[in-house]
């Protein structure tokens, strides 16, 4: 594949903490425009990887590099990430106390549009005249804050979009319009990689990666892959990886 | 340039509309330092403001049954460098009204200045009065202010309070506010205050839960950077058969700044129940992360969590 069609590419990244490896060695190129999933057990390392690769605070690879769109970007920090076009949807989204929905998901925005803001809260099944003088904070659902969370990376444009376990939590929408809101990304330019333990997740995918204890352990056809998931993965008795919100909080 | 001329400069400055002070549907109140410039009467409300030597008293009735339509208006502030400005006031809500104040208090070119408040608010059965107020201090923290109120909110009552001190130098704030709630009452206090330099935050917010089925919520949310200080004292006290209080404070520290936060709850009652929950120190990670993964750099995203937590 040329390398210009590969817009986030991650060589050989380790990661220890709490003298315990939790990312072994992470190879793994995304396609421009495309939606690539990573699916594992909790605790395989799929977190700690999106973490990782934003930059977050405490998360600072012992080894391995980033590249973003041919720039290796391994020593920026976060907001430098995000200036150069990647984002993460956390899996379960922060709240602001008196910040309006229209102006979170402008936020984002290279320009901020109301048109575009609109467009985002519609893609995610949220009515612009009831939520964009919401604020986004306790006064919304849980499920509310993740579909907000959603319109604003589909808002921004960003080169890529990490969506960490976009499914959990979400209670009016379904499976096929995060699907939809996926491909609508994708076909407006933004690759995806797209984190999930659920195999019917993973199947929107146009390719898949199994993690398993801090490794990518088979790349290819999603449908192949989650039938190794479904057939192959059981909890290991390994010590478990950052997987959950409480330890990315501590850290 | 003449004295109400010069204060509604400075009305303006702190967030206020001087055409609101003008107009004649719209009950006001302008007092610069101990000196009475406007008062403006609408029906079902009297006020009276009397310099004092030291001073100015004001009596605020509203009758009983009145709905006031548009909120009163008060402007409240020292121009010169230095000076005292003491203000006495009681507030008396009659049975089954309702009204809403909008206060402004500005000190633009405060060196030197001292604004003192001593109020008694009374909310009769069944009445609710708002009172929001804000405050400019200009930029060199040479003000100190006092404001300090005892409230009573009879049976059925609703009172409202807003406190907001978010633009410029805080300079020293010691809020007290003590409010006894009786049956069926509400009482809500939210205070908002952003001190910087050497600038000294005290919030203290009692709330006496005495007839049942009394509500009661403190709120407030500081942020402190540099070498400033603050300090909120949140007492809430269930003396009653299904009273129920609750007290919530986020402090935000930057810098050298140095925050506390006291909640004290105090249940008489078996049947009362008051919770607390209290939150200080630096902005929370996720939230900063966040709105650093859109591409905004750290000074930027903690600007908008903290205005954005401070209601601006």
């Amino acid at each position: 594949m040329p390398s210009e069609d590969i817009v986030l590419k991650i060589v050989d990244l380790c990661l220890t903490r709490d003298e315990r490896e939790i990312l072994r060695g992470v190879t793994l190129s995304l396609e421009r425009g495309k939606v690539h999933a990573l699916l594992g057990l909790n605790g395989s390392g799929k977190s700690t990887l999106a973490y990782t690769l934003m930059g977050s605070a405490g998360y600072k690879p012992d080894s391995g590099e980033v590249w973003l769109d041919g720039e290796e970007i391994t020593s920026l920090d976060i907001a430098e990430r995000g200036k150069r076009g990647l984002t993460l949807a956390w899996q379960e989204p922060a709240r602001f106390e008196g910040l309006t929905v229209s102006r979170y998901i402008g936020l984002g925005m290279s320009r901020p549009d109301i048109g575009r803001v609109r467009e985002a809260l519609d893609a995610v099944a949220l009515n612009p005249a009831l939520y964009l003088t919401r604020f986004v904070d306790d006064s919304l659902s849980g499920g509310e804050r993740k579909r907000v969370e959603l319109a604003a990376i589909y808002a921004m444009r960003p080169k890529v979009a990490i969506l960490d376990e976009p499914d959990s939590g979400i209670d009016a929408m379904t499976l096929s319009d995060i699907g939809r809101l996926i491909h609508r990304l994708a076909e407006e330019g933004t690759t995806v990689l797209l984190i999930s333990h659920r195999n019917e997740v993973v199947e929107i995918a146009d390719l898949a990666s199994l993690v398993c204890e801090g490794r990518v352990m088979a790349t290819g056809d999603p449908t192949i892959v989650c039938d190794t998931y479904s057939r192959w993965c059981r909890p290991c008795e390994l010590p478990q990886a950052v997987e959950s919100e409480a330890d990315y909080e501590r850290l | 340039m003449s004295d109400f001329e010069a204060i509604l400069k400075a009305y303006e400055k702190s967030g206020g509309n001087p055409e609101f002070l003008k107009s004649p549907k719209m009950a006001s109140l302008v007092i610069s330092g101990n000196k009475v410039l406007g008062v403006n009467r609408i029906p079902g409300l009297s006020v009276t403001a009397e310099s004092l030597p030291d001073g100015v008293q004001v009596h605020l009735t509203i009758e009983p049954g009145t709905k006031v339509e548009l909120p009163v208006h008060l402007c409240f502030g020292v121009i010169p460098a230095e000076g005292v400005q003491r203000i006495l006031s009681d507030f008396e809500i009659g049975e089954g009204a309702s009204v809403s104040f909008m206060a402004h208090c500005t000190f633009p070119n405060a060196v030197k200045v001292q604004h003192i408040m001593e109020g008694t608010i009374h909310v009769g059965k069944n009445a609710t009065m708002r009172y929001d107020e804000t405050h400019y201090h200009g930029e060199t923290g040479g003000v100190v202010v006092l404001p300090k109120a005892q409230v009573v909110v009879d049976e059925g009552g609703r009172y409202y309070s807003g406190f907001n001190l978010s633009k410029g130098r805080v300079g020293k704030m010691e809020f007290d506010y003590v409010v006894d709630v009786a049956a069926d009452g509400v009482a809500e206090l939210v205070a908002r205050a952003m001190g910087y330099g050497d600038d000294e935050i005290i919030v203290r917010e009692t709330i006496r839960l005495n007839g049942k089925n009394a509500r009661g919520l403190a709120k407030s949310r500081v942020a402190v950077r540099e070498h400033a200080h603050s300090e909120v004292i949140g007492i809430t006290e269930g003396n009653a058969p299904a009273a129920r209080g609750h007290m919530d404070c986020v402090e935000i520290v930057r810098d050298e700044a140095v925050a506390n936060a006291m909640p004290i709850v105090h249940v008489t009652n078996p049947q009362a129940q008051v919770t607390h929950e209290a939150a200080i120190g630096t902005v929370d990670k996720k939230e900063l992360e966040t709105l650093m993964s859109r591409g905004l750099d750290e000074e930027a995203a903690v600007d908008i969590i903290v205005r954005g937590m401070l209601g601006e």
